[in-house]
């Protein structure tokens, strides 16, 4: 939150309209999410010009107020303070006060009240407390004009932003004075810093104490000492600007150190130095040890967090909250001011095992330039000097390992001009520097620029200067071109262009494409385990249901089938491509299907075509026969986790397995749910030949049927297999056609069509005879098997 | 003879007249003029007559022979049409019925506007790649300009799997540090690559802890911001129409400088302010920016020899803007019913 009123004592921004300034700071890269301006109305200057005790009241008063020229209102009111000829801030009838309080005209105890004389805390100005409280409406001064807008007059019309700063900004832009800098660049001013300077006492600092830094994670730490301090309330525009700020005012002593925390962004603290002995030591805390913090809590540290210390015990949490034991009260007389610098990084660590965010942690979390470092304890001493009447010891003690060594960057225009794409000529491209503050030479067309040490963000590379010029500029001045690069069409790499392909073909064949959860939970992640591999588990997973990194995509693939069941859709035909994990980090992209209920329907003609093991199975030797596999195929009965046992195979590629098929095992699911997966990479990896162009058979091919009867142990494709190998080469196709089962007990008839040609001549009815009579009684022969007689 | 003739003639054509069917006809046509029938009969009588009696009678009788076959040959068609045309009129079928509900299967939307996007990239000349989404850190984080103890890198946005060393990538571009690394420093490189990412949000209407990203990057020489703009015109034209404009705001990201954030006039309202925009005309729809010179060090890339720019779309982010979506929940809980819309042809070309 910046209050503009506050940044107007940097840079002159009188002539700005604060909406206007918004849009024009939105649009140079801090995005001014919201501007809020103090405005409450019907809020006017009155004047009390008669009062008198209420008839029916012991405490309440009836007042005459003269509101503007022409109107005198009569106003009931019950402050302990209120008389004649005072001057008061006046609530008419329509205002709406904080709590969203509407005045209206109303009667009290029988007489007619037409507004509120107002306390400073009823319009959101101050605390409401005992004192406050006590204190009575607020007493305007006798010179005030009637009739004016009453917040305006006192000063109170505050116009405030709420940032939505990206992080890089956040340390410059996240305190007054940086965003007065970053003001000043788009407005082209200049910043005048407040005053610094205070008188120092001939007592030095090195005779009360002694520092030592004994952790690497404390670059920077300078003390000041100061006595005879006068504990008292602060100015009103340190109250008005904290209040502002969303601070609370304490007392002048805390007022100051919060409000050049909130000039410079530096945090300072301050120790009762009484309470304090010595000397102070800076060290990383031990594990365990504990320290109460100003709000009372005991906390327990880890020995990553830095605790300031007085040799012995710590007194305060640095960078984070300072220990009860050394705390400023209303006794002190001599204060120990504190500013330094500490491992961004630790602090926000510590802010976070010990959960405990305050104003100075973010602060120090951001990191900090040392040059307002040295600032902020020099404005703390003017202010403490000229509020707290306090005497400042002269000298600092310090502890200095801090990297000062500035930013250079050294570049040529057209550096900058080619990374924009425009051209900003030399004499633009030093306007552009000067507003934003950056030291410069220029020579030979090369520029070389110092960066000032409050933008740590910047690095010193042209990119940066690039950047900070081009939003300054306007990216609106950019133009759009096309990259000057050579012509070539894109493609889909590596196993893209496979997942690509399978998914069309699997949309072809009708089946629609789904996208899951890749993290689930530990029940889901207990099925179709048929790979024997071990899940990731996160450590910091945020729910039990999304806990594991799944092996397999088909517990999702029945999620959504549940899901759309619920909603009533109950054909259900779904695949997903996506990547699979074990334990071992091994990547697995697999493509899954999952089908139930009717693939094709047409009701009142009683066409159902309802998803069974045979429909799924085609559907997968299509796919794979598309992807160039054909022939290269097995599906091989095996018992596989989660599927029904005697319906569920795996499937073979030549002779890698590369997937399962199968109905849900029933006791997951009674419905007849069949589900496939494939690892998609096997399938990537394995090489397929060229497709090359196949006359078709000119010459008359000849048919035979042939029908089995074997055991029901047999597998139809254990027989075909055998009619293969038998047909040798002028068996062109052969087709199972009929099936009969339990034709005798134990016993299934398998009907076979077998199709003999040769490309190159007309076959001769006897050779297909002498071939077929072979492959009958090898059949016949391997399977123990009965040639069925009425079938030839 | 003669008068035998006519009355053969006469009863005939009164059987033909009668005849009420193909069949009949055809009962008749065998009756009377086949091998046994009287015509025939008369015939074989012919060679009893004398010469001029028989040539006249041949001509009576085969005058006779021609009108009845005529007669019953027009008869048959008659039948034959009406038969037709009644075995037509049986067949006719209620095409009011409904047909058979062919079944296609659709994309899910999100598939649908990734693949939009890669059309328009890839004919720009980028491929589409693909990482994994089981990270490491250095790619996700390091190489990306953002080092350890760096506040971008919050651990409380970060599904780690080991800490500060295998994580679920959070955001795409880990694959921008692995192109540029495969590629070994001396090559120039367009990519996108549209993928999976998790971050610890609680899903809610606008969170998902899992969500697409469509990374872009293009590696070459004297490339500018200005370079991305035009990229992003030609892009964000094709996805929302020709009206589109785009619009770069300042930001900043840690693998980009300059950074900027991308804005696109709203379709919704063209510009004049609607719910959709937030009454601002204006939706933001990337971030992205020129190449971080680290990034490019980083990954093997000299950068006073390449410079390039990287860009990232949230899919979810796009699909919700361009059809209306309200929930994100929506692409990973599939409703079959809605994907259903997206197995058709968008719309005719512009």
């Amino acid at each position: 939150m910046i209050s503009l009123e506050w940044v107007s004592d940097y840079v002159d921004i009188k002539e700005e309209d604060p909406k206007e300034l918004a849009v024009k700071i939105t649009k140079a890269g801090i995005n001014v999410e919201n501007v809020i301006t103090n405005h409450i109305e019907n809020l006017t200057i009155g004047e009390i010009l008669e009062c008198v005790p209420h008839p029916n009241s012991d405490h309440l008063h009836v007042c005459q107020v003269k509101v503007n020229e022409n109107d005198i209102y009569q106003i009931v009111c019950g402050a302990p303070n209120v008389r004649k000829s005072l001057k008061v801030i006046v609530a008419l009838p329509g205002a709406i006060l904080p709590g969203n309080f509407e005045i209206k005209k109303s009667e009290i105890r029988g007489v007619e009240s037409n507004g509120m004389l107002c306390a400073l805390f009823e319009l959101g100005l101050e605390e409401k407390t005992e004192e406050t409280y006590n204190k009575g409406i607020y007493e305007v001064d006798s010179s005030a004009p009637i009739g004016i807008d009453a917040l305006k007059y006192l000063g109170y019309t505050d116009t405030k932003y709420e940032l939505d700063i990206h992080k890089h900004r956040n340390n410059d832009c996240f305190y007054h004075i940086g965003f007065a800098y970053e003001i000043a660049s788009i407005l082209n001013k200049k910043v005048t810093l407040p005053p610094l300077s205070y008188k120092e006492d001939s007592d030095s600092v090195i005779n009360h104490f002694k520092l030592e830094v004994k952790t690497e994670k404390c670059p920077y730490y300078l003390a000041k000492m100061v006595t005879n301090v006068e504990i008292k309330e602060s100015p009103e525009f340190i109250k008005k600007r904290l209040i502002s700020a969303g601070m609370r005012p304490i007392n002048n002593v805390v007022d100051i150190s919060n409000y050049v925390m909130l000039e410079f962004g530096q945090p300072l603290h301050f120790f009762d130095k009484d309470k304090l002995k010595d000397y102070v030591l800076v060290r990383d805390a031990k594990e365990n040890e504990k320290i109460t913090t100003l709000d009372g809590k005991e906390r327990i540290l880890k020995s990553s967090d830095i605790v300031i210390t007085d040799g012995e015990k710590p007194v305060c949490i640095a960078g984070v909250m300072g220990g009860e034991n050394t705390e400023v009260d209303e006794n002190t007389k001599t204060i120990l001011i504190e500013s330094a610098i500490f491992d961004p990084v630790s602090i926000r660590n510590t802010a976070s095992h010990l959960n405990l965010k305050s104003e100075a942690s973010i602060r120090y979390g951001k990191g900090l330039s040392y040059e307002y470092t040295n600032m902020a304890i020099d404005r703390a001493c003017h202010l403490l000097e000229k509020y707290a009447h306090a005497t400042i010891l002269k000298d600092t003690v310090k502890h200095d390992k801090v990297d000062k060594t500035p930013k250079i960057v050294t570049f040529k225009k057209d550096d900058v001009n080619t990374m924009l794409g425009i051209q900003i000529d030399t004499k633009d491209m030093e306007k552009e520097l000067d507003r934003l503050g950056f030291l410069y030479t220029l020579k030979d067309d090369t520029f070389t620029v110092t960066i000032p040490s409050r933008r740590l963000d910047i690095d010193p590379n042209v990119n940066d200067i690039a950047e900070e010029i081009g939003r300054l500029y306007g990216y609106q001045n950019l133009v759009s071109t096309l990259p000057k690069v050579s012509t070539r069409q894109g493609k889909y790499v590596g196993d893209v262009k496979i997942r690509k392909e399978i998914s069309k073909r699997l949309r072809t064949l009708g089946l629609d494409e789904v996208k899951t959860y890749t993290l689930t939970s530990p029940s889901m992640a207990k099925l179709f385990c048929y790979e024997n591999k071990e899940a990731i588990t996160l450590p910091n997973a945020m729910s039990i249901d999304k806990s594991i990194i799944r092996t397999t995509i088909l517990p999702s693939l029945l999620n959504t089938y549940e899901y759309n069941k619920k909603r009533n859709v109950k054909d259900v035909c779904i695949y997903e491509i996506a990547k699979t994990y074990d334990n071992e980090f091994n990547e697995t992209t697999k493509v899954a299907i999952l089908m139930k209920g009717n693939y094709l329907i047409n009701e009142w003609q009683q066409i159902f075509v309802k998803v069974d093991f045979y429909l799924l199975k085609g559907i997968v030797e299509n796919l794979l026969d598309y992807l160039g596999f054909k022939n290269r195929i097995t599906f091989k009965s095996e018992e596989i986790d989660s599927l029904h046992p005697g319906i569920s195979a795996r499937i073979y590629l030549d002779k890698e397995p590369i997937g399962i098929i199968g109905r849900i095992h029933p006791s997951i699911k009674k419905e007849e749910i069949y589900v496939c997966e494939l690892n998609m990479k096997l399938l990537y990896n394995a090489l397929i030949k060229p497709i090359k162009f196949k006359e078709a058979n000119k010459y008359p091919e000849i048919i035979k049927d042939v029908a089995f009867i074997v055991e029901n142990t047999i597998d139809s494709e254990m027989i075909k297999k055998e009619i293969i190998r038998s047909g040798k080469r002028i068996l062109s196709s052969c087709d199972v056609f009929d099936l009969y089962p339990e034709i005798e007990k134990g016993k299934k008839s398998i009907a076979y069509k077998l199709t003999f040609k040769d490309p190159t001549r007309t076959l001769q009815e006897e050779e297909v005879m002498e071939i077929f009579n072979t492959i009958i009684k090898n059949v016949e022969h391997a399977f123990n098997a009965q040639l069925r007689d009425n079938s030839i | 003879m003669k008068e035998k003739l006519e009355a053969l003639e006469q009863e005939i054509k009164e059987k033909i007249a009668k005849a009420k069917d193909l069949k009949e006809i055809n009962e008749l046509k065998i009756t009377y003029l086949g091998k046994k029938g009287p015509i025939n009969e008369f015939t074989m009588h012919l060679k009893e007559l004398q010469n001029e009696e028989k040539k006249e009678f041949g001509k009576v009788l085969n005058d006779l022979k021609t009108s009845i076959t005529n007669e019953i040959e027009e008869k048959m068609k008659y039948y034959e049409e009406l038969e037709i045309k009644e075995k037509l009129e049986k067949e006719k079928i209620d095409i009011t019925l409904p047909g058979v509900k062919i079944k296609t299967g659709s994309p899910n939307i999100l598939e649908h506007i990734i693949e939009e996007v890669e059309t328009i990239c890839m004919s720009m000349g980028y491929d589409v790649v693909d990482g994994p989404e089981i990270e490491e850190d250095r790619f996700n984080f390091e190489l990306l300009n953002i080092p350890k103890g760096h506040p971008a890198r919050d651990a409380q946005d970060t599904f780690y799997i080991k800490e500060e060393e295998i994580l679920l990538r959070s955001q795409t571009s880990p694959v921008q540090a692995r192109t540029m690394l495969s590629a070994g420093g001396n090559k120039p490189i367009r990519m996108i690559c549209p993928g999976k990412t998790y971050r610890r949000d609680d899903d809610d209407a606008t969170h998902s802890h899992q969500f697409m990203q469509i990374e872009g990057l293009l590696v070459d020489k004297n490339i500018s911001l200005s370079d991305l703009k035009g990229t992003f015109d030609v892009i964000f034209k094709e996805l929302f129409g020709p009206d589109c404009e785009v619009r770069f705001r300042p930001s900043y990201y840690q693998f980009t400088e300059p950074s900027v954030e991308t804005d696109i006039s709203c379709f919704n309202c063209k510009g004049k302010g609607c719910s959709l925009c937030k009454n601002t005309g204006w939706i933001t729809v990337s971030g992205a920016g020129i190449v971080h010179p680290n990034v490019l060090k980083n990954c093997g890339y000299d950068p006073k020899i390449w410079s390039g720019f990287a860009f990232g779309f949230g899919a979810e982010r796009l699909a919700m803007l361009k059809y209306g979506i309200n929930d994100i929940r929506t692409f990973y809980q599939t409703d079959l019913r809605e994907i259903k819309n997206f197995d058709r042809r968008e719309k005719n070309d512009d």
